[in-house]
């Protein structure tokens, strides 16, 4: 069961990622305008915009 | 208009020196919007960022320099066909963004941690039945308890701040217990983890906490996104004021910069902006919003007037005073704040299960110890089952019960289009018996409209309201109402006189009766009511007589029916005069009318109704309804209401109808029938429950499964709340079609 002490603190980080990625979205504004952004992803201001 | 907009009034000046202007956009249909008016600002010079938020169909520009031209920004997009109404937010809408932040922080760490503990626990639970070795259940109880103590510690500030405020308070509220079960069940769950027991329960407490803040949450972002479009609406009617300064140069400026002593501008067909005193200029007032009577007021310099009022012919010059003591608005705001102390008592559903709850909980908690202890059980075991009783009953079905519903039903409401101002409308909404409307403005249309329409030609009426359009006399308005064409080109106002412009080769004019020379067709009418006006027109050799009144909403009386058909009782009280208010009361089917009532008379008769022991609805939009729409148990006003009768009422509705007053009362009785039954569910929950946890058989996986499924069963049943006010807000919902495009 030793195999435990490994993979427990592995699961942990990768969702503890998963949170701080979040947490930094919102801080960055990204849940603030649901319908537009995505309405957004379909325009083509990267190609010559 | 030649003022332009005053730049400085509207943009909020950051500390790095970035300038910001929020505004609502008009115009904003769809997606491509959203990129027609971002790249259309793109080349302005000194532009930091405009950005379009697509959810409250707001922009926001931030700018840096001196080269920045805001007025030149408006004016791109007014050519694409976008009007911007800037906001003047309020601190408090700032804030409630924040909280909102927060609390979606809260949930995601909560979230994170019950996820994780969970799925150590669920190891746990089911090794205790098969072989886990007691070394590796300790490791997995550490675990849990290394995540869950400090995300408990930070998700659960809200619930512990206010829990703390109530008992400082010296109040009991449901945070209480919450808070108190939350902590007992970490606390117990750590000592069990250092002496090596079979049961943490660390699960329970997180999992407690993710609920909430999910309930939490959702009642938040529900009541921010009313409160938006309320703002957005606000802004789009009636905010600017057109300021003149010493030299004579105006300026277009939001309503709260108007300062005591500043001069303003008021042009025929504007409401005035501010309580002030004539310095030049004569006109005429419909001041029907004031105090509900319909007859027009002449005016001159020297007479004191009131914001709200419609000018009607000729342009004033107003300057604003400051309250003196003694006008009408004063003795509002003295009888609103009287009336803002009776409201406060009201005690909502969830606080009153609550104050009975909580000492409930912890007697019952304090009995089990002292039962087991006198059955002869370890101090231990005593404390353990009693703690574990607290956990059981910590309210996490109860808490919810009633926001679920309440997000749901503000939902269906805001559907229906009715947006609420303060969270416990709904409830005492459900509670009604009585229904009191004020005429003036709530039983009738904001705006007068020509009652003779049929008898006119349809050509000849469409010609007529094309003309009007041209013209900004608020009787012309009315007759404007009548086409959705286009307004004639080349038309001439002739002041105090009326509108005229070639058609089709043929002179057609449209304004008084001698304007138009139909004065023997109008003496010919005889004598008319005092709150009828005419207007003429003039085709060539053909003329028509168009009579402009204040109407009826169109659907007023099937409501009214309604109304009394559910038992309600209904009255109508009036500022206006008798024979007015007898008239549509007579039309209505209303037997109970008083008129002539002044604001104080208002809440005397509503003071009556509560006296029999009454429950009112008060429905009305003047500002002699203030004081009235604060006394009453609840209050709706139309959007088209005085800027102080909507502070004053719960919740306002849209439209040029009536039907979503009578939505409201249907969503609140059926939201009310939900949230009782979510509080008898969650008490049934405890029936069950309590009793296993005072035997002492109350096991980590037990109480999770209780949780959550009392908290699922309860959230399920919120959702019906909407399902079956859909049926009844499908009228109300047509009525709405048009007005939310503009939206």
């Amino acid at each position: 069961m030793t195999v435990l002490l490994f993979l427990v603190p592995l699961a942990l980080a990768l969702g503890a990622i998963g949170l701080v990625a979040f947490l930094w979205a919102l801080r960055g504004g990204q849940y603030d305008d649901l319908d537009g952004a995505a309405e957004r992803v379909l325009t083509n201001d990267d190609i010559g915009g | 208009m030649t003022a332009v907009a005053d730049v400085a009034a509207f943009a909020t000046q950051g500390p790095d020196g970035v300038s910001r202007l929020d505004a609502a956009v008009e115009g904003m249909t769809c997606a491509a919007c959203i990129f027609e008016i971002e790249s259309s600002l793109k080349g302005l010079p000194d532009l930091v960022a405009a950005r379009v938020n697509y959810t409250n169909r707001r922009l926001s520009l931030e700018w840096r320099g001196e080269a920045f031209n805001l007025s030149a920004a408006f004016e791109r997009l007014r050519r694409l066909g976008y009007k911007l109404h800037p906001l003047d937010l309020a601190a408090s809408e700032r804030e409630e963004g924040e909280a909102a932040r927060f609390l979606l922080r809260c949930l995601a760490v909560a979230a994170f941690a019950a996820m994780n503990v969970m799925l150590l626990s669920a190891s746990v639970w089911i090794g205790n039945v098969s072989d886990i070795d007691p070394a590796t259940r300790d490791l997995f109880h550490g675990v849990s308890g290394l995540i869950a103590l400090p995300a408990a510690a930070f998700a659960g500030q809200p619930f512990f701040r206010s829990a703390f405020s109530a008992l400082r308070a010296r109040r009991l509220n449901m945070d209480v217990p919450i808070s108190l079960g939350v902590l007992l069940a970490l606390a117990m769950s750590v000592y069990e983890t250092l002496h090596h027991a079979e049961h943490a329960y660390f699960d329970s407490a997180i999992m407690l906490l993710t609920f909430l803040l999910l309930g939490r949450y959702l009642d938040h972002a529900m009541r921010r996104k009313t409160r938006a479009v309320a703002a957005n609406l606000a802004a789009l009617r009636a905010p600017l004021a057109c300021r003149l300064s010493e030299d004579g140069s105006e300026a277009l400026v939001p309503l709260a910069r108007l300062r005591p002593g500043d001069l303003a501008l008021v042009r025929p067909g504007e409401r005035l902006p501010a309580d002030g005193v004539i310095v030049s200029g004569v006109s005429e007032l419909d001041e029907s919003l004031i105090t509900g009577e319909t007859l027009r007021r002449g005016v001159r310099d020297g007479d004191v007037v009131y914001a709200g009022s419609l000018n009607y012919d000729g342009a004033l010059t107003l300057r604003v005073n400051a309250a003196t003591g003694e006008t009408l608005l004063d003795e509002i705001e003295r009888l609103l704040d009287k009336a803002t102390e009776a409201r406060s008592r009201y005690m909502r559903l969830a606080d009153r299960v609550s104050r009975l709850y909580a000492p409930m909980v912890h007697l019952t908690a304090l009995l089990t110890a002292l039962g087991w202890l006198a059955a002869g059980a370890s101090a231990h075991d005593a404390i353990v089952t009693a703690i574990s009783v607290l956990i059981i009953t910590c309210p996490c079905a109860l808490a919810l019960a009633v926001p679920a519903v309440q997000v749901v039903a503000s939902g269906a409401l805001f559907r229906a289009g009715v947006l609420l101002n303060s969270a416990d409308a709904i409830e005492r909404l459900a509670e009604i018996d009585t229904v009191v409307f004020d005429k003036t403005g709530t039983l009738t249309a904001p705006e007068p409209r020509v009652a003779n329409a049929q008898e006119i030609g349809p050509a000849l009426l469409q010609m007529a309201a094309r003309l009007a359009k041209a013209s900004a006399h608020p009787l012309a308005r009315a007759v404007a109402l009548e086409t959705d064409a286009a307004p004639v080109d080349g038309a001439r106002e002739q002041h105090g006189q009326g509108v005229s412009a070639m058609i089709d080769g043929v002179e057609a004019r449209l304004g008084s009766a001698q304007y138009c020379g139909l004065e023997a067709e109008a003496a010919a009418l005889g004598a008319l009511d005092p709150d009828l006006s005419l207007v003429a027109f003039r085709y060539g050799a053909a003329g028509a007589l168009l009579r402009v009144r204040q109407m009826l909403r169109a659907d007023a009386r099937d409501v009214v029916d309604a109304l009394q058909k559910r038992g309600l009782k209904v009255l109508i009280l009036s500022g206006d005069r008798a024979e007015t208010v007898a008239q549509a009361a007579a039309a209505l089917g209303v037997a109970e009318w008083r008129a002539a009532l002044k604001p104080a008379e208002k809440v005397a008769a509503l003071e009556a109704l509560k006296a029999e022991g009454r429950k009112t609805l008060m429905i009305g939009d003047g500002l002699n309804d203030a004081p009235a729409l604060k006394s009453a148990h609840v209050s709706l006003s139309p959007i088209a209401a005085a800027q102080i009768a909507q502070a004053a009422s719960d919740a306002v509705f849209l439209g040029d109808r009536l039907a979503p007053a009578l939505a409201a009362i249907e969503i609140a009785v059926c939201a009310r029938r939900r949230m009782q039954e979510n509080l008898a569910l969650s008490v049934l929950y405890n029936a069950l429950a309590v009793p296993l946890a005072i035997a002492g058989m109350l096991t980590p996986l037990l109480a999770a499964a209780a949780m959550s499924g009392s908290s699922l069963l309860v959230t399920l049943n919120a959702l019906r709340a909407g399902r079956s006010a859909e049926a009844t807000r499908r009228p109300a919902q047509r009525a709405l079609a048009t007005r939310e495009a503009a939206i």
